[in-house]
Formats: structure tokens, sequence, C-alpha cells
């Protein structure tokens, strides 16, 4: 590269450095600053473990999260598999309908899962007519389950999807002509195959859960997740310092969940929410 | 025999998560034109709930497609040099930077509006405008924009075209114009079509980062959730699922159509696995 090529380059990336700059680096140093700035001092920080609070949420988040990324793996990699080993009369439409969902915000989500489990829901309908109690779940922990559930089915069965198309199907006839059961197939050649794609898609699944707000926010349950906590100390509290330090921690987390996804699947941005 | 059972159980299984995705969406379109939704469809429909939303938010809908086409020619604008940028660096240094750009998008948004808040929230009058929310949404967007585009890029050989152009006596404001933007089209195209459908259902970073005078979409489908009836609100989310559904269906549609260029080392899955917004 020339001089002028060089010179030419750095004038063409000023608009983005600028704004990157100002309105991101900068404050986020800021956030680092004000979390350090309250009355226990850089020991804010540390509030994820001192203080129980902080802590039943942390927990509670971090549970949660990992038991949705379990199950929303296990569903995306059967339905996944099956979208991409089957070619079927109507195949793109079920594709295109289980990923529409992936632009639905939060809030939306939350709203929909009341629609489904809460009090003028379909299950409760559904169920008073069968046994005539109604079963109303939405604004408990099960009903934040089933919403991060539902954002989190379209993303990992897209990961999952792209990992499956490049799968190498003789290995599986292979072990399949050597008299290999239908198990030992999956067991010993095809989620090992798969395991990058797990567990990239796992990751996002779980960064993506834990920075979730606007699900929680609309449910408006007693469980506490880390993004309604921060929110809380911040609104209602008016405790800076502890919102500023404990987002400083979450985006720590989320970020290292995503780097492991990039680095393992390549071409991944999940956003958390 | 065996392999027809075990398809017809993996297909009834597709379909029961696609019910799971796609029944609260047809109950909160259905809600959303029934007289009394307790009552179920026999109470009749109506477009009231509809004209009610429109009375009382049209303003946040015009509000949101005016930050969305905003923030998308501010994303075009400083996300367009730097994805040629980054195509021509390549490399670790051009990987760090991408990595940079995309932090915004690894950060929950809660965490990025209180910085922005605890940093610029002193003034005022910055803090009240549509500008405060429109600085979030160009941070979230900007890195599927700059991604989309430093795909299509390195996967033609685009140097090549340039040097070519460049021997012709081209400028580089014309090789720019000319060559490189024409042959980032489907990048451009695919990038604009998300940075459009993210901002218009963000909310995250919004939530925070509104006032009362304020207010996008997603805001009022927040405040609607909360304090009107069952009906106002689902007619309201009835309303953002005519906004989003073509946007999403004219996203699948770009990433579908491959470009006629060499081999496209594009992943049209991946595109859309890539965003999020919870």
């Amino acid at each position: 590269m020339n001089k002028k090529t060089v010179s030419n380059l750095i004038i063409l990336s000023i608009p983005a450095a600028v704004i990157l700059l100002a309105f991101f680096l900068i404050p986020i140093v800021q956030l680092i600053i004000v979390g350090a700035s309250g009355e226990e001092g850089i020991a804010a920080y540390a509030s994820i473990f001192t203080k129980p609070r902080h802590l039943e949420s942390m927990i509670a988040t971090v549970l949660l999260s990992a038991f949705v990324t379990l199950v929303a793996i296990a569903i995306s990699t059967v339905v996944g598999l099956f979208l991409v080993r089957n070619r079927f009369w109507g195949r793109e439409t079920l594709i295109s309908l289980l990923t529409f969902p992936l632009a639905f915000p939060g809030v939306v989500i939350g709203f929909l899962i009341i629609l489904l489990a809460g009090r003028q829901g379909l299950i409760g309908a559904v169920t008073k007519s069968l046994t005539g109690d109604k079963v109303v779940f939405a604004y408990s922990i099960a009903g934040l389950f089933l919403g991060y559930l539902y954002f989190s089915i379209p993303r990992v069965m897209l990961t999952i999807m792209a990992t499956a198309e490049k799968l190498d199907l003789s290995l599986e006839e292979a072990a399949r002509s050597l008299g290999a059961s239908q198990w030992r197939v999956i067991r010993d050649i095809l989620l090992p195959a798969l395991r990058p794609g797990l567990i990239a898609s796992g990751a996002i699944c779980f960064a993506t859960s834990m920075g979730a707000f606007g699900t929680a926010f609309t449910l408006a349950t007693n469980i506490d997740v880390l993004p309604m906590t921060i929110y809380t100390e911040f609104t209602l509290n008016a405790n800076f310092a502890g919102a500023a330090s404990l987002s400083i921690v979450l985006g720590l987390i989320t970020w290292v969940a995503l780097f492991i996804a990039r680095s393992l699947s390549g071409s991944t941005v999940a956003a958390s929410g | 025999m065996k392999r027809k059972w075990m398809f017809n159980l993996q297909l009834a299984f597709t379909l029961l998560i696609c019910a799971f995705l796609i029944i609260p969406v047809i109950l909160s379109a259905l809600a959303g034109v029934t007289v009394n939704f307790f009552k179920g469809l026999e109470s009749g429909l109506t477009f009231r709930w509809i004209i009610e939303v429109w009375g009382l938010y049209a303003d946040t809908i015009f509000l949101s497609f005016f930050i969305a086409i905003t923030c998308l020619i501010v994303t075009l604008i400083i996300g367009i040099p730097m994805a040629y940028v980054l195509a021509r660096l390549g490399g670790r240094p051009a990987r760090m930077i991408e990595e940079f750009i995309t932090l915004p998008v690894a950060i929950p948004g809660l965490a990025i509006a209180l910085a922005l808040i605890m940093t610029y929230g002193g003034f005022r009058d910055f803090r009240a405008s549509w500008l405060f929310i429109l600085v979030g949404h160009v941070l979230y967007t900007l890195p599927f924009m700059v991604r989309s585009i430093l795909a299509v890029l390195s996967s033609i050989n685009f140097t090549e075209l340039e040097e070519g152009a460049a021997s012709l006596g081209a400028s580089f404001r014309q090789r720019l114009f000319q060559i490189i933007i024409p042959n980032a089209k489907p990048g451009i195209l695919a990038g604009s079509l998300m940075v459009v459908t993210l901002s218009i259902g963000e909310f995250n970073l919004t939530w925070m980062l509104h006032t009362p005078l304020t207010k996008t979409l997603p805001v009022g489908l927040a405040d609607s959730y909360a304090s009107m009836r069952l009906e106002v609100a689902s007619a309201y989310t009835l309303v953002f699922f005519v906004m989003i559904v073509p946007l999403l269906i004219a996203m699948q549609m770009a990433s579908g159509s491959k470009p006629k260029k060499k081999k496209q080392l594009q992943k049209p899955k991946q595109t859309l696995a890539s965003r999020t917004t919870k």
C-alpha cells in the first residue's frame, strides 16, 4: 500500500471512528468509572458475590439461561437436522416460519407468552375446559423460561442447520454399513461432527438469555433476572454505581460467551437483547 | 417402513415447535380485531381497536420510521467506508477492529444505554431529543451493516478491479463510487434491510433512552402491555407485525437470491442467524 492509499483509508475510517469513540468508548469508560465511584468503591464489582440480592439474581439468571440453552439445543438439533436432511413439500415455509421470530423484540415475545399462558391465555382456556382448573404460568419462572425458549429456538436452529449442511454423510453411511446401530451413529459420528455448531449456538443462546431485558420486563415476574436487577437499581434505588458495576459484569459475561461462539463458528454476530 | 415412521415422528415434532412459535402470533392478531377476546370470536370482528391504537400511538409509529430511516442513512454513510477499509486492511488488524465495532451488539443494550445516560445525560437538550435514541440505534445496527458489506467485499476480488480502474486513470473517488459501491450492492441491500428491521424493533436501549416525548413503537408497545386492555395491546402488536413482516420477507429473499458474481462465500442462513433482539 502506498502512502496515498493509507491516507485515503484513514480518512474513510474517520466518521465511524469518531462516532464509536464519542458514543461508545468514552461512555463505557465512564460506566466503568461510575461503577467504582459508589460508597464501596471498586468493591462494587464484587457485589455479585457479596450482596445477597445480587448473588441471588446472578444465580437465577445463570441457571435459567443455562437450562434454556440446553433445552433449545435439544429441540433445535432435532428440528434442524430434520429440515436439513429431508426435502418435502412445505419445507421452505416451515423454515421461514421457524426463523421469523428472530426479529421480534423481547417485549413482544413477553406479550405473546401472556397470550399463551396468561390470565386470558390459550393454555388457561384449554385446561379450564378440560379439567376445570385454569392453568396460568406466564408470570412465573415457567413463563420466563417459555419466553426465553421462544427467542432462542430460531437462533440456535439456524446455527445448527448451517453446521449440519456441511456434514459428511459418507461417514454415517460407512458406519451403518459396518453394522452400527442408529444410536451409535448419532453418538459417535453425528454429535461429534455437530459439536462446534452446538457449542457456538449454545454460547449465543446463553449470552442472549443472560442479557434479555424486554421479555422479563413485560412478564414482570417476581424472579429478578440480572437485567431487571440492574434496571431496578438504576430507576428505583438510584444506585448508579451498583447499576453500572453490574452492567459491566453482565457485559463481560455476554461478550466472553459470544467470543467463544465466534472463535468456534467464525461468522456469528449475536446480539444480546 | 421404519424410516417412514421416523420421518413422521420428526415432522410431527417440527410442526409442534412451529405451532409454539406461530400460534401466539395468530392469537395476538386475532385478539387485535376481536370485539371481546375473553368471549372469543363469537363477539364479532372489529377495527375499533386498531383505530384506537392509531389515535393513541400514531406518533410512536412515525417516530420509529423516522429514526429507522435516519439510522439507515447514518450507518450507510459511516458503514460503507468502514467496511471498505476493513476489506482493504485484511488480516489481524481488520479482525480486531471488527471485534470492536461488534462490541455494542455483544454487550446488553441496557448496559450501553446506562453508559450513554451517565456520560451525556447532563446535556439536557440532547438527552431529551430523538437524537439520543438515534445514537443508540446507530451503535447497535452499525456492526450488521459493516459485516454484511464486508462479507460481499471479501468474496469478490475487488482489489483487482480497483487496480484495473486505477491503471486506466480512475481517481480514488471514482473507484469508490463506480467500482466498490456497485459491487458491494447485495451486501448494502441486506445490511440496509437488517438495519431498518432492527431499529424499528429495538427496545432494550430505547426504553432507557426515551423520554415521554420521544416514544418509539416498541416503547409504546411496552406501555400498552402494562396499561391497556388486551385487545388494544394486541391491535398495536398487529400493527407492529404488519410493519415488520414485509421487511423480514424482503430480508429472506435478499439472502436467498444469490448474486451472479463468482462464487459467493456469503452464507445466506448466517446473515439472519446473526441478528438478535431480546
